[in-house]
C-alpha cells in the first residue's frame, strides 16, 4: 500500500501526462475529424472518395503501426518536432478517422423528411446542413463520440512504448521496483483509468439528455 | 447520388461538383508529388532501404512473423468468444451473486488501457505463461469483455415473444436461455464477432512492447538493422490493411445476407 502512497507525487504527474495527451489529441482529432466527416458526407465526389480512404487506412492499422511512421518516421524526414507532439500526431491521425465515422453516422441518423423539408422552403446546401441538419446530427453524434473519445483515453497508454512517462508508463516502473507490491500499484493506477473513462462516460451521458429531443 | 442532405443533382450542380472534384484532384496530386519529392530529398526512396522486401530471408521472416500474429489473433478470438459467452449469461442471470460480479468484471476490463493489462500480466506472471500467453490473456480479458456486452446487447434484442412463448410451452429458464435466446442471439452477432476480430488483430501489435515476436517487434527490428523505418511501417501498414479490410467486408456482406443487424461493424470498432 505504502508504494503508491509513497509515489503518488510521480503518480499524479503521469497521469497529467495521460490527461495532457487525451485532451491535446481529443481536440485535435475532433477538428480533422469533422473536417473528413463533412468530406463523406459531401456532394463532391472526389472529396467523398478523399474521407473514404482516409477511414479505410487508418481505421485498419493498428496505432501502433502509425505510432511507428510518425514517431520513428517523421525524424527520418528530418522534422523533429519534440516527442509529446509526435506521439500527439500519431494519435490524432489514427483517432480522427473513428470520428470521421460517428459524425457521418449521425448525419445519417436525421430523418431524410428534416433536410427534404429544408430544401422545400428554398434553402441551400449549407444552410440546410447548418441550421437543420447539425444541430439534430449533434445529439445522436453525442454517444458514438464518447466511445471513441474514451477509446482515446486507454490508447494514449501506447505512449509508454515510446518512453514518455504517462500512467502506464510508471505502472511498469513502479512494479519493477517493487515487486511484492504489484496488485495494488495495477489496480490503483487502473481505478486512475477507470476514473478517467468514467467521467466521460458520464458528461457524455447528462449532455445526452440536456440534448435530448423527441424526433 | 442524392442524400439526407442534397437531392440528385441539376447541370448547374453538376459542373459546380466537377469543378470542386477536379481541384481535389489536383490538390491531392500535388500533395503526393510533395510527399515523394520530400522523401526522394531524404533519400528514403533509395533501393538499399526497399531491399529487405525482395530479399528471400527478411521476406521469410515477415511472413512468419504475420503467421505468428494471424496465431495470437486466433486464438484470442477464439477464447474471448467463449469468456464474452460465459460473463453475457452471467450478467443476464437472475441470481445477483452472479450478475453483478460478472458486471463488474466486464466493466473493468473494459475500463483499463489493454497495453497496461498486457503489461502488468507479463511483468507478474510472464514467467509461467511465456510472452505468448501474457499477449492472449491480455486479448481475452478485453475483447472477451467487449463481446460479451454485444453478446448480452443480442440476447436482449430476441423479441420478448421469443422467450414468453418457451415459458408459455413450460421450458425452465436455462432452456429458454440455451435452446431459444442464445441461438438465435449468436446468429445475429456473428458479423459484430468478425468485426471484433479486426480489433483483436489490430491489438495483437501489442505484443511490441513485451515484446513478443509478432509482426510489428519484428518489423521494427528489421528497421533497426537496416535504418528504414519509414519504408517498414509502410509495409506493415499495408499488410494489416489488407487483411482487416478483407474481414470487415466479410462482417458487412454476412450482415447483409443475414438482412438484420443490430449494432452495425462501424459501431462496434471505436479504435481500442
Amino acid at each position: 500500500m505504502d508504494t503508491l502512497w509513497d509515489s503518488r507525487q510521480v503518480v499524479l504527474a503521469a497521469f497529467g501526462q495521460t490527461l495532457g495527451l487525451l485532451v491535446v489529441a481529443g481536440l485535435g482529432a475532433l477538428v480533422l475529424g469533422t473536417i473528413l466527416g463533412a468530406f463523406r458526407v459531401s456532394a463532391v465526389p472526389a472529396l467523398r472518395a478523399v474521407g473514404t480512404a482516409y477511414v479505410t487506412v487508418f481505421r485498419n492499422t493498428p496505432l501502433l503501426v502509425v505510432f511507428l511512421l510518425i514517431y520513428y518516421g517523421l525524424p527520418e524526414l528530418e522534422v523533429r518536432p519534440p516527442q509529446f507532439w509526435r506521439a500527439t500526431i500519431a494519435l490524432v491521425l489514427y483517432t480522427a478517422a473513428f470520428i470521421c465515422e460517428a459524425v457521418r453516422s449521425g448525419v445519417n441518423a436525421v430523418d431524410s423528411g428534416q433536410a427534404e423539408a429544408a430544401r422545400s422552403i428554398g434553402m441551400g446546401f449549407g444552410q440546410s446542413l447548418r441550421l437543420v441538419v447539425l444541430p439534430q446530427a449533434f445529439r445522436a453524434v453525442v454517444p458514438p463520440l464518447a466511445n471513441v473519445l474514451i477509446a482515446l483515453a486507454k490508447n494514449t497508454s501506447l505512449v509508454a512504448g515510446f518512453g514518455i512517462a504517462d500512467a502506464t508508463f510508471r505502472m511498469r516502473g513502479l512494479i519493477n521496483n517493487n515487486p511484492g507490491d504489484v496488485y495494488v500499484i495495477f489496480v490503483g493506477i487502473a481505478l486512475g483509468y477507470v476514473l478517467i473513462v468514467a467521467v466521460i462516460a458520464f458528461t457524455a451521458r447528462g449532455l445526452e439528455r440536456q440534448l435530448a429531443v423527441a424526433r | 447520388m442524392s442524400s439526407v442532405l442534397f437531392d440528385v443533382p441539376g447541370p448547374e450542380a453538376l459542373r459546380r461538383q466537377r469543378r470542386a472534384s477536379a481541384i481535389t484532384i489536383v490538390a491531392l496530386v500535388v500533395l503526393a508529388a510533395l510527399a515523394l519529392f520530400k522523401l526522394q530529398t531524404e533519400g528514403q526512396l533509395s533501393g538499399a532501404l526497399w531491399e529487405p522486401f525482395v530479399t528471400p530471408a527478411y521476406v521469410q521472416a515477415l511472413l512468419e512473423a504475420a503467421l505468428t500474429t494471424l496465431r495470437v489473433a486466433v486464438v484470442a478470438v477464439a477464447l474471448s468468444v467463449l469468456f464474452g459467452a460465459v460473463f453475457a449469461v452471467g450478467r443476464l442471470s437472475d441470481r445477483a451473486w452472479l450478475s453483478w460480479p460478472s458486471a463488474l468484471v466486464v466493466e473493468f476490463f473494459r475500463a483499463v488501457p489493454l497495453l497496461m493489462m498486457i503489461l502488468a500480466i507479463y511483468l507478474v506472471y510472464g514467467d509461467g505463461l511465456g510472452k505468448f500467453w501474457s499477449l492472449v490473456i491480455g486479448l481475452v480479458l478485453y475483447n472477451g469483455s467487449v463481446l460479451a456486452e454485444v453478446f448480452r446487447a443480442g440476447v436482449n434484442a430476441v423479441p420478448r415473444g421469443q422467450s414468453e412463448a418457451a415459458y408459455a410451452l413450460g421450458l425452465r429458464k436455462s432452456q429458454v436461455m440455451q435452446l431459444i435466446l442464445l441461438p438465435q442471439a449468436v446468429r445475429i452477432m456473428l458479423p459484430a464477432i468478425i468485426s471484433q476480430s479486426v480489433v483483436a488483430l489490430k491489438d495483437t501489435s501489442l505484443g511490441y512492447v513485451i515484446p513478443y515476436e509478432e509482426l510489428t517487434s519484428v518489423g521494427r527490428q528489421v528497421s533497426i538493422e537496416f535504418g528504414n523505418i519509414l519504408p517498414v511501417a509502410i509495409v506493415l501498414a499495408l499488410m494489416f490493411i489488407v487483411v482487416n479490410y478483407s474481414l470487415s467486408r466479410l462482417a458487412v456482406w454476412l450482415e447483409r445476407r443475414m438482412g438484420r443487424s443490430t449494432q452495425t461493424a462501424s459501431e462496434l470498432d471505436t479504435g481500442a
